[in-house]
């Protein structure tokens, strides 16, 4: 354990940006929503209404978990009921970030011989991670009780937030010591946090409700915030946390620096025929990720698509529902609303990809990974190329795995998969000008400042934020207009306005052109 | 047009340091150019800028008859380059980046490649990280000398390499040669610089302190000498030309200026001498003179002479500041 602590002010340091960042964004979602909520409907007839029809969607259900109660307070934390998600990511990639990414690069290595425990790697993340989820539970704490909300509440919110949180730590903790390859170990990662999620929504939303037991996501939502809450599921995931610890440690104590548990395997001697072009390198560089995303939006797809003909069935007739939705998605149709809305949730996933692909140059830059293809004879503009396919193709292809997907379930559902199929897969395809112009924000800081890339993540941030509070938060038009998303036309349903579509493609083309003009003119390294 | 590479007053910084200062280098067709320098001169950052991955902030650089920045595609045509610090690509094996690496530049010898990877020992079915930094190592020589480049760049390419391997390296640049190759080798391995180099040319601080042949750097250096006198040598220490003098009883050692050694002779002569070895400078010496502060040919009493620790590490400070960059 020797040398934890200097380690742990080595993370704190690097991070010092991104960890608060993520910490205050996530910890804020549920008072936000809370608040808006309050402010939509003041009375407790309009709340009740409101919860309703709400609780009552199955889809709704199936993606943010049971509905509890109609007070404010515990509709907001449920419509924010994607925040354990995305806090379970953050932890998970800041685990594997600190932990195997270090061996990976070597860097581990060098601290390592120095009087560094060989555990003191893991412990520093897991202590990081730890110290982040409990400032999101202080956070959350605050954030209730400070304009009045039961503490309790706010406490059984902040708690089941934070153990989430640390379970997928762990989590990242066990992947990490799997694989040699940090890649491999966040694959294993999000592949657990993909399952775990699905098996929650299978037991919201099925008769199964057993289900959502196995899953860190419905521990901390049976501990029921602002709803009369049980505290006792806490323990699971505290007993998740330990568990997964020690295999951590376990494994992690029985392996060598750098190797992992699963046994490296050995590839060819000599590479197939077409193996000799920046593109091809590429292709081998991105397939993981291009795969892993496609499987990933046609699972989730899936389900959504099947979710929503229920989705409709139990909305139909509530006036002031559709009107709602009507204002959140454009169109009265209502599976039409709830499948436009998945749409933009998921874009702003592809964008992530999308951000991740274009990254991938500047962490083949900094590997020194750039330098021997750019010494042979291979132009800047020609590699730079072979990255932009996936960046800009790949989210293409998730899109059009995701708007099929989406379009069969639903279509079956309807039994009308002819007709369903080609607007939901259009609708899908309309996010790709707002996903493209975040890979071209990406490329553009690649060609001119490629120290500050990590911005691009930051722009995501602030239009996810935007994208999921700024309709309820009556903020001026100027902000909500600087997300990309908020200029696509609102499909299916809604009317297909070729203009914005155009605008964000040219703007996208336009960064990404001066990414290329650039890093053209740069040096490299 | 016997020039391959022709550098001159080349200056590169980044932010506060000066990382080339006013850089001269010529490399001639055809000969091993040794390219020496202490850690952080600069050796580095004249092979990326020589590669058109840097671009000079002044100066002229010239490089098989092109400009590095501008022609980079087309030079790299006919140039191979080995980096002192070789990454790999985790999912790839070592075959496939050789073959990648070859194929970009039009395509390699099949039979050539399995010879060097048999040559030197190499398992090409590994992947990225299960390499051991010799082996790494191993993996860009191969996809280097493999290839059918004019010039080769090779920055510290046996950092790494055991004893053996580091003999086959010697063989394939002195091979390159007999076909005609003309090679610039960073290096801080002497041995190797002494076997295979036709000329040097040591930097320090981004500056070229001397270039030359190995006799013509001798040449312009201090001899040693131990001799057995009959008397106390008076006034040696005092003669200009003279440094680090040790005496005991009648035997004293002491290094003198090749063009103040005449005078040192008539003063022993003088005393009387009863016995005289003198010796030309190790290589050592005389690098560690260049590596060191101040202008290696007017250095004045020094004492400084080469002792144990005398082979400089080779390291590459790259690994240690890979993150701060
Ligand atoms: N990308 C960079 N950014 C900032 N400084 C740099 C960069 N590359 C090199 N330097 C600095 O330039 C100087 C020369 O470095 P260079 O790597 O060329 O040295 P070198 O002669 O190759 O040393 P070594 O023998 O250790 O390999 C050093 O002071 C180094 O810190
Ligand atoms: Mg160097």
């Amino acid at each position: 354990m020797t040398g934890t602590g200097s380690l742990v002010r080595l993370i704190l340091r690097r991070d010092r940006l991104v960890l608060p960042l993520w910490v205050l964004l996530l910890a804020v979602l549920p008072i936000t929503q809370t608040a808006g909520i309050a402010e939509l409907y003041p009375t407790e007839r309009g709340l009740r209404e409101f919860a309703a029809s709400f609780g009552a969607n199955p889809a709704l259900v199936a993606m943010y978990g049971p509905f509890t109660h109609w007070n404010a307070a515990a509709l907001g934390v449920w419509r924010a009921g994607f925040t354990p998600v995305l806090l379970g990511l953050a932890c998970l990639l800041t685990v594997v970030r600190h932990t195997r990414v270090e061996e990976e690069t070597g860097r581990r290595e060098l601290l390592g011989s120095t009087v560094l425990g060989r555990q003191a790697g893991l412990s520093a993340a897991l202590a990081v991670a730890a110290s982040a989820n409990l400032a999101v539970a202080l956070v959350v704490l605050a954030s209730f009780a400070g304009p009045g909300y039961p503490v309790a509440g706010a406490l059984a919110t902040g708690l089941g937030y934070a153990a989430t949180g640390m379970v997928f730590a762990a989590v990242g903790a066990v992947a990490a010591q799997l694989t040699e390859s940090a890649g491999g170990a966040r694959a294993i990662g999000l592949s657990a946090l993909g399952v775990a999620y699905l098996v929650r929504m299978a037991g919201d939303s099925t008769g199964a409700s057993w289900l959502s037991w196995l899953s860190p996501f419905g521990w901390s939502q049976r501990m029921r915030p602002f709803a009369g809450e049980v505290w006792w599921p806490l323990a699971l995931s505290l007993a998740a946390v330990a568990l997964l610890s020690l295999a951590a440690y376990a494994l992690a104590g029985r392996r060598d620096l750098a190797a992992g548990v699963l046994p490296p395997r050995l590839g060819p001697a000599d590479a197939v025929p077409g193996f000799g072009s920046p593109l091809a390198l590429a292709w081998r560089l991105h397939r993981g990720p291009l795969l892993g995303w496609s499987a990933g939006f046609a699972v989730f797809g899936a389900v959504v698509g099947a979710a929503a003909k229920a989705a409709a069935d139990t909305m139909a007739g509530n006036a002031r529902l559709m009107e709602m939705m009507a204002r959140l998605g454009g169109s009265a149709n209502v599976a039409d609303v709830f499948v436009a809305s998945v749409m933009s949730i998921f874009g702003m996933g592809a964008a992530g990809y999308a951000v991740q692909a274009a990254l991938r140059m500047r962490g083949e830059e900094t590997l020194m990974r750039a330098e021997p293809l750019l010494a042979a004879p291979v132009g800047r503009a020609r590699w730079m190329a072979g990255h932009l396919v996936f960046a800009l193709l790949g989210p293409a292809v998730v899109m059009l795995v995701l708007g099929v997907a989406v379009g069969i379930a639903y279509g079956a559902s309807t039994g009308d998969v002819a007709g369903r199929l080609p607007g939901v897969a259009g609708a899908a395809v309309s996010q790709l000008p707002a996903v493209w112009s975040l890979a071209g924000l990406a490329v553009a800081l690649f060609g001119l400042l490629p120290r500050l890339t990590a911005l691009a993540w930051a722009a995501l941030a602030l239009f996810l934020l935007l994208g999921q509070v700024g309709a309820l938060l009556d903020l001026p038009p100027a902000a909500l207009d600087l997300s990309p998303f908020s200029h696509l036309p609102k499909l299916p349903g809604g009317e297909v306005a070729a203009t914005p579509l155009l605008v964000l493609t040219a703007i996208a083309a336009a960064l990404v052109a001066t990414g290329l003009y650039g890093f053209r003119r740069r040096d490299v390294g | 047009m016997s020039n391959v590479i022709s550098v001159s007053g080349v200056t590169k910084r980044f932010g506060r340091t000066r990382a080339l200062d006013g850089l001269d280098l010529e490399v001639r067709a055809g000969e091993v150019h040794g390219f020496l320098g202490p850690n952080g001169a600069g050796k580095s950052t004249a092979i990326r800028v020589l590669l058109g991955l840097l671009r000079a902030d002044s100066g002229t650089v010239r490089l098989l008859g092109g400009d590095p920045w501008k022609d980079a595609v087309e030079l790299h045509r006919r140039l191979a380059y080995v980096p002192g610090d070789v990454t790999l690509w985790p999912n790839l094996s070592g075959g496939e980046v050789i073959d990648l690496l070859g194929r970009l530049r039009g395509g390699l010898d099949r039979d050539r490649k399995r010879e060097l990877i048999e040559r030197f020992d190499l398992d090409p079915r590994k992947k990225g990280r299960a390499y051991s930094k010799g082996n790494r190592q191993k993996v860009a020589l191969v996809a280097a000398l493999a290839s059918d480049a004019e010039l080769l760049l090779l920055d510290e390419p046996t950092s790494g390499l055991d004893p053996l391997m580091e003999a086959v390296f010697t063989d394939c640049v002195a091979e390159a040669r007999e076909r005609g190759r003309t090679v610039l080798l960073s290096s801080h391995i002497l041995a190797e610089v002494e076997k295979l180099c036709d000329r040097v040319s040591i930097i320090r601080d981004g500056r070229t302190v001397e270039t030359g042949t190995l006799a013509e750097l001798r040449h312009l250096t201090r001899t040693s000498i131990t001799a057995e006198l009959a008397g106390p040598p008076d006034g040696l220490a005092d003669l200009p030309g003279v440094h680090g003098l040790r005496a005991d009883g009648g035997r004293v050692t002491f290094e003198v200026d090749d063009d103040r050694l005449g005078d040192a002779l008539a003063r022993l002569a003088a005393r009387g001498v009863r016995s005289l070895t003198s010796r030309p400078p190790t290589l050592e010496e005389l690098f560690l003179r260049h590596y060191r502060d101040g202008d290696a040919r007017t250095a004045n009493g020094s004492t400084r002479t080469a002792g144990g620790d005398a082979r400089p590490v080779d390291g590459d400070a790259r690994t240690a500041s890979g993150d701060a960059r």
